[in-house]
């Protein structure tokens, strides 16, 4: 079977700065970040023909192209589901350029999520129909209550604790410290400041939460043959998945036969069976971390651990950098560096394959990205 | 007087039934016609059998809180104004894979932030019990 295996690969990457308040629209910061991922690559506006976004882009396509100045766009599309998009949309991308589709593909994502009028559980109806009705009118508001219920079950069934939680969130703060693009990169946080945090939903606090960010992140992919003469490293595309797993309901996936198996399961199976490499194979991760209760499921979900352990897995350093079984969210992640969707892990990602991370992971063969668990969702396996 | 809570449309193509049901003090499942098979959130067709009749059955109203929250501002102000409050799922007795999202109260007319959450258990048996909001008649849960 003909597969995109290694047949494309990111080429050049672009991020604004990350803030709160940033003056600029979301559609200047995504024109911004696209021009200085093309500029990157060595390419020009004019080569791009490809365009894949977040459903969720205020900006849309045509803006774009008319403020960047591309060229003849033939391939355009875009990914839904918030925070489960991101990896989505550089796969989507990847098989556009694979097929024929188009030959320079840009993908992004543009948010300014600082101001408190852009929390999306504060815009809502005062009726409300479908899929909500069943949560929030009893108060689950907000993403991090919803998270919080599969969370305080994880804990019940399989013995995590909040030092469990505590480990990812200071992982990823001490590689914010090591990157001066990152939000906290000179804000230290000890084991102290966690436990002592407010709550926001128990069995969450503060800092199991990630950051409110204005910024913009875009990415180019070409095929192969092009990268090679192309002036960065290539990132190969090796693996891409996506899922929605049977029974599914966003966020509040209260109402199968096993909620806290969640979509990074059906998503890890295609991107493995696809894949030149597994698990004990892999150094380096960038996993999708909006709340971080999520990182024990996903541990699980992509396999580097069994069901259950993914907490246990998180001790004695295991996320950190430089000696930890798994180093991941390299930059900070969402907790730490910015949340733009989880789009800024896809450039991480590009950045351990270029050799170019602040929290260098050497010999680093490949590289897992992980997008939204809890919601429709996407990984990519990237290499060098 | 508008509550400032959030209030589902009774209207609901799939979930009236269920809304009616509440306000007469009845808490009742979508169940497929064809095969048994209940489902919840309701929805057009059975998934097991692709049905699209249906008829909506009583519950006990019996369950075990799967699990909970205690929410914390920033909240919707009228939220806001009870917090700390409690939020749980109750796995229903009929069918544990079947749950609905709710509140533990200390009594039928109880107040959402009124039980210490100090005091829940995941696994602790609980009622349904109906309050008045505005036009919507909500499920509420006190222990058994």
């Amino acid at each position: 079977m003909d597969t995109i295996k290694d047949r494309t690969a990111i080429v050049g990457i672009g991020q604004t700065r990350f803030g709160k308040g940033l003056e600029d629209s979301e559609l200047s910061l995504a024109c911004q970040a696209i021009s200085m991922a093309i500029g990157d690559a060595g390419l020009a506006p004019s080569d791009v023909d490809g365009l894949v976004m977040f459903s969720m882009e205020n900006g849309r396509e045509v803006e774009v192209a008319r403020n960047v100045g591309l060229g003849d766009i033939t391939y355009f599309g875009e990914i839904g589901y918030g925070g489960g998009a991101g990896c989505g949309t550089v796969g989507h991308a990847a098989m556009a350029v694979a097929t024929g589709q188009c030959e320079v593909a840009v993908a992004w994502r543009a948010r300014k999520r600082s101001a408190k009028g852009s929390r999306p559980w504060a815009n809502v109806n005062q009726r409300l129909s479908g899929a909500t009705q069943w949560s929030r009118p009893f108060g689950l508001l907000r993403p991090v209550d919803e998270i919080a219920m599969l969370a305080r079950r994880y804990m019940h069934e399989f013995g995590a604790t909040r030092e469990h939680l505590a480990n990812v969130a200071l992982a990823f703060r001490k590689h914010a410290n090591r990157n001066p693009n990152a939000t906290m990169y000179a804000k230290p946080m000890t084991r102290d400041d966690y436990m002592q945090a407010r709550w926001i939903s128990e069995p969450l606090c503060l800092f199991d939460n990630c950051l409110e960010t204005d910024g913009a992140l875009a990415v180019v992919i070409v095929s192969a043959e092009r990268a090679r003469d192309l002036k960065q490293k290539p990132a190969y595309v090796h693996s891409f998945a996506q899922s929605i797993p049977r029974q599914h309901q966003v966020m509040t996936n209260y109402f199968c036969d096993d909620p806290l198996l969640g979509p990074s399961y059906a998503c890890a199976r295609l991107l493995w069976k696809r894949s030149d490499f597994q698990p004990q194979d892999v150094r380096v991760a960038q996993l999708y971390d909006a709340f971080s209760p999520l990182i024990p499921l996903s541990l699980e979900g992509y396999g580097f651990c069994q069901r259950g352990e993914g907490a246990a897995f998180t001790d004695d350093g295991a996320l950190e950098w430089p000696n930890g079984r798994l180093p991941t969210n390299t930059a900070g992640g969402g907790m730490s560096e910015a949340y733009v969707h989880g789009f800024n892990l896809v450039l991480e990602g590009v950045r351990q394959m270029r050799g170019t991370s602040t929290c260098q992971i050497d010999g680093a063969e490949c590289c897992l990205v992980t997008s939204g668990e809890g919601v429709p969702t996407s990984a990519l396996l990237l290499r060098r | 007087m508008e509550s400032g809570f959030l209030l589902p449309d009774l209207e609901d193509d799939d979930a009236a039934p269920f809304w009616q049901g509440t306000a007469r003090g009845e808490l009742l499942v979508q169940t497929c016609s064809a095969c048994g098979q209940r489902r919840l959130p309701p929805r057009p067709m059975c998934p097991a059998c692709r049905s699209l009749q249906h008829t909506w059955v009583p519950l006990t109203g019996r369950g075990t809180i799967w699990s909970f929250v205690v929410a914390h501002p920033p909240l919707l102000p009228a939220y806001q104004n009870l917090a700390p409050y409690n939020v749980i799922t109750v796995a229903l007795d009929e069918d544990p894979g079947l749950r609905l999202v709710g509140n533990l109260v200390a009594h039928p007319d109880g107040s959402i932030n009124e039980v210490d959450p100090a005091t829940i258990r995941i696994g602790e048996p609980v009622r349904v019990v109906f309050q008045q909001v505005e036009d919507v008649f909500f499920p509420r849960w006190v222990r058994v």
